[in-house]
Order: C-alpha cells, then sequence, then structure tokens
C-alpha cells in the first residue's frame, strides 16, 4: 500500500544550506552534501533541495552541486531553483535528478510546463506554489522570487493551471508558517487540495512529528514537507538533523490506514 | 562480476555507481557501442517520456548492440523504471516501437480501471509483493519508491515478477529468462534498492 511520505526541505544560500523563518532570517544549518549523508542514514522518504538565490539573482541552477547531490542521496530528490528552460531541465533530469521544482517560470514561461513533459513526463516536473495572506481579510495569494513579488494569482487558480499543463505534483508552501513551527495551514491546503487532483506535498509550520500526523489524518495519501522540524532541536533552534524512525512513522501513518 | 549502466543520457547514472561502489562490486559505464564489448551484466535505467527515451536510445548508437548481448547472448539485463517499460513491444505514451524484449504493453492507469480514487503519477513508496526469484532474495518487506503514471503488462502472467497495488494491482517488476525489469528506483530505495542490485549483480 501506499503510504504518505515524509519530505525535508533543504534551501541552499550561498553553497551552504539554510533555514529561513517566513522566507527572511537564513540561518546556516550545514554543508549541503554532509546532510544528505546523514538523511540517507535516516533513510528519508524523499528530499526536497531549493537553491533560494537562483531565481532573486537571475543565475542558472549550479549544476556542479545538483550533481553531487544527486550521486550522494539514496532517496528521491527534488531540485528547485533558477529553472527557465526545457534544456535545463533535461540537463537537471540527466544529472540524476528525479524531479524539478517550477516556480517563477509558472509565470515568465508559461508553456514551460508542457514543453517539458514531452522530454521528461508528467512525474518529474513539480509546481511550487509559495502563497502568503494578503489584504484585510488574509486571502491567499501567490508570491515568487522569495516571496517578495506578488502576482495577485490564486494558488488554487495556478495549481489548476499547472495540472492543465500537465505538472505531476503540487508542492504548495505557506510563506506564512514557513519556520515558524506551529502546524500547517489548513485552509491554504483545503483550497488547493479542492481545485486538483495531483499528488500534493505541503510545506511550511510543521514544528513536531505531531503536525505531520494530524496532517496524515486529515488528509491522507499526501507529501509532509518540512525544513526547521528536520534541521532544529528545542526552544533555542539548535542545528540537529533528525528525522522519524522506521517504527515513528508507521505509528504516525497507523492512525490512517 | 562487474555491472555496466548504460547511459543514453537519461536517468541516474551515478545513483547506480555510487550504490555498486558502495559495495564494492565493479562497476562500469557505457556510453557508446564500443563500451558494451566485454558486459557481463547490464543495468538499463530511464526516465523521461517514452518516445524521447526510445529517441536518445536510438542516438546512442547502442541499440543493436544490446539486441545482440540480450537476445543471442543471453546477458542478464536489468531495465529501470522507463528503462523497464522500454523493454515492452508498445506504450500508450507513444508512437515509437518498443525493445520487444518481453512481449506486452505500457499502459496508462486510467481512472476507469482504478478501483478505488488514486492521484497520478503513483509517487511514493509501496509496498512490493515478489514471486520466488533471486533479484529479490534477503528483502525483509520490500518497499520502493515509484514515480510513473503508465505501468507494463505483459503478455502473459508468467512474466509478472512482482506486484504492487495501486487502485489495481499491476506488474512492479517483470522477468523472461535474462530479462528483469522494475517498475520502482531501487537505485533510490535505501536498503531495499541496494539489495536488490546487489542480488541482480550475482545472478
Amino acid at each position: 500500500m501506499l503510504r504518505p511520505r515524509i519530505i525535508p526541505c533543504l534551501l541552499v544560500h550561498k553553497s551552504g544550506l539554510v533555514k529561513t523563518t517566513r522566507f527572511a532570517e537564513p540561518k546556516y544549518v550545514g554543508d549541503p552534501i554532509n546532510t544528505v549523508r546523514i538523511f540517507n542514514e535516516k533513510a528519508v522518504d524523499e528530499l526536497v533541495v531549493a537553491d533560494i538565490d537562483a531565481s532573486v539573482l537571475g543565475k542558472a541552477p549550479d549544476y556542479g552541486l545538483i550533481k553531487k547531490l544527486a550521486a550522494e542521496c539514496r532517496m528521491p530528490l527534488c531540485y528547485a531553483g533558477g529553472i527557465k528552460t526545457v534544456e535545463q531541465i533535461d540537463r537537471i533530469i540527466g544529472l540524476g535528478v528525479e524531479k524539478v521544482a517550477l516556480g517563477s517560470a509558472l509565470f515568465e514561461v508559461p508553456d514551460l510546463i508542457s514543453r517539458a513533459v514531452n522530454h521528461v513526463g508528467s512525474q518529474s516536473i513539480v509546481a511550487v506554489i509559495d502563497s502568503k495572506k494578503t489584504g484585510l481579510l488574509g486571502s491567499h495569494s501567490v508570491f515568487t522570487h522569495n516571496g517578495v513579488r506578488s502576482t495577485g494569482v490564486k494558488p488554487a487558480d495556478l495549481a489548476k493551471q499547472a495540472e492543465a499543463l500537465g505538472a505531476g505534483e503540487i508542492l504548495l508552501n505557506s510563506i506564512d508558517q514557513d519556520g515558524v513551527m506551529k502546524g500547517y495551514d489548513y485552509a491554504l491546503i483545503d483550497e488547493v487540495r479542492e481545485a486538483v487532483s495531483l499528488p500534493m506535498s505541503v510545506l511550511g509550520g510543521a514544528g513536531s512529528f505531531d503536525d505531520i500526523r494530524k496532517l496524515v489524518e486529515r488528509y491522507g495519501l499526501i507529501g509532509a514537507a518540512a525544513g526547521s522540524l528536520f534541521v532544529f532541536k528545542g526552544k533555542y533552534r539548535a542545528v540537529l538533523i533528525n528525522y522519524p524512525k522506521p517504527e515513528e512513522k508507521r505509528a504516525l501513518f497507523s492512525l490512517t490506514s | 562480476m562487474g555491472v555496466t549502466v548504460v547511459n543514453y543520457g537519461l536517468g541516474n547514472i551515478l545513483a547506480f555507481l555510487n550504490v555498486y561502489s558502495r559495495m564494492n562490486i565493479p562497476v562500469q559505464i557505457a556510453s557508446k557501442k564500443e563500451d558494451l564489448a566485454r558486459a557481463q551484466k547490464l543495468v538499463l535505467p530511464g526516465v523521461g517520456s517514452f518516445d524521447w527515451a526510445m529517441s536518445q536510445l536510438r542516438d546512442s548508437g547502442m541499440r543493436e548492440e544490446l539486441d545482440e548481448l540480450v537476445l543471442k547472448r543471453k546477458v542478464p539485463v536489468l531495465g529501470v523504471c522507463v528503462g523497464m517499460q522500454l523493454m515492452a513491444n508498445a506504450s500508450e505514451e507513444g508512437q515509437l516501437p518498443g525493445l520487444g524484449w518481453i512481449p506486452g504493453k505500457v499502459r496508462r492507469f486510467s481512472e476507469g480501471m482504478l478501483k478505488t480514487k488514486t492521484p497520478l503519477p503513483h509517487m511514493g513508496w509501496n509496498t512490493v509483493t515478489p514471486k520466488e526469484h533471486p533479484l529479490f532474495v534477503g528483502i525483509d518487506r520490500p518497499e520502493y519508491y515509484f514515480l510513473h503514471s503508465y505501468f507494463f503488462e505483459p503478455e502473459s502472467a508468467d512474466y509478472v515478477l512482482a506486484e504492487t497495488e495501486y487502485g489495481i494491482p499491476f506488474a512492479s517488476a517483470v522477468s523472461l529468462a535474462n530479462v528483469l525489469g522494475v517498475q520502482f528506483h531501487p537505485e533510490k530505495s535505501h536498503n531495499w534498492g541496494a539489495q536488490l542490485l546487489r542480488n541482480f549483480a550475482a545472478l
């Protein structure tokens, strides 16, 4: 039986790994390759690595780093950051990455998904949706370029569009909950979940394994992604890589199966 | 006993190299037909759409040599993901003919055939129930990483090596004599995958 995935999400900034709070205040948490090695030992379900400099600085993806990450990972890897062309996607998949995630390109190169799908297939194309609450009513709206550029588009509408173009997965990220560790944003997830039938992973807010348990209890098959939860320990946010053990994972899921 | 990973521009070549290197099993990459000459075991990886993968394999210049090795010299070959799907006669995903090493067709999971509402692609860790076979020896409660929307439907149940449930039961591994294929990614499936790749090298 297929089970929900628990996915650490790592952010690359100036060649190191960082963790942000509400997309700001990057705190150094370690070296990318060493961190992947630790996650290998912990047998994680999947990893997301996002280069948070690439799109903002208009840089191409760092193929050297991607190659090293892909070779090191004993689990599936999804890469995000700075992807704008089909050639870049072919190259990254050719380096042994399972999935690429597109964010700002969804707006800048609207036909990129459909063209990329012809080469690498839907299953390797993830649409990343960074959402922030805006206005007096706090309605959800998509932002790009590390949460700086407002698009005025609703997350559910972007998700539908990505599904129609052939994306294979939605990675929904709550900027408001990023690094806050107070639980996932159910209102946001509900909105997008109702709009599409694609597999979905959600990010932003997980502060404990119990938050993951609640998420899975509510949504069943879903990807539970988190950053802070897997790299920080305790209220002083000491850097310590951690991840549920296989038996802890089974306990988290047994309630839903 | 070494393993040769066929590099036609698609798939996790480096991941296979790393898994085998860690286990001290000799491993080489074949990127052109000369590299295949002394291959004893072949891994055929692959990601992407069916036609794209078939055309990349054709353009690599290795297609004919692979047919020779697999069909005439009976060299064991392990197809992975799309590399497994290429071994069929055809795919609903494309127009090009497949390698035809195991009679069958690659089909898309469609809403009509699924008994439960299941999103596509089939993505994540799922249980695999194998028949008794050296490829799965010593693997306890096998779980593997899947990432696909199409599956191999062999012409005969005899070619089904392992079964997995996703809306319907489907062949998550196939075999016919020296030709083996797995729909999941052993190179990205922790120890369950490493043991399977070790078993393949020891066939």
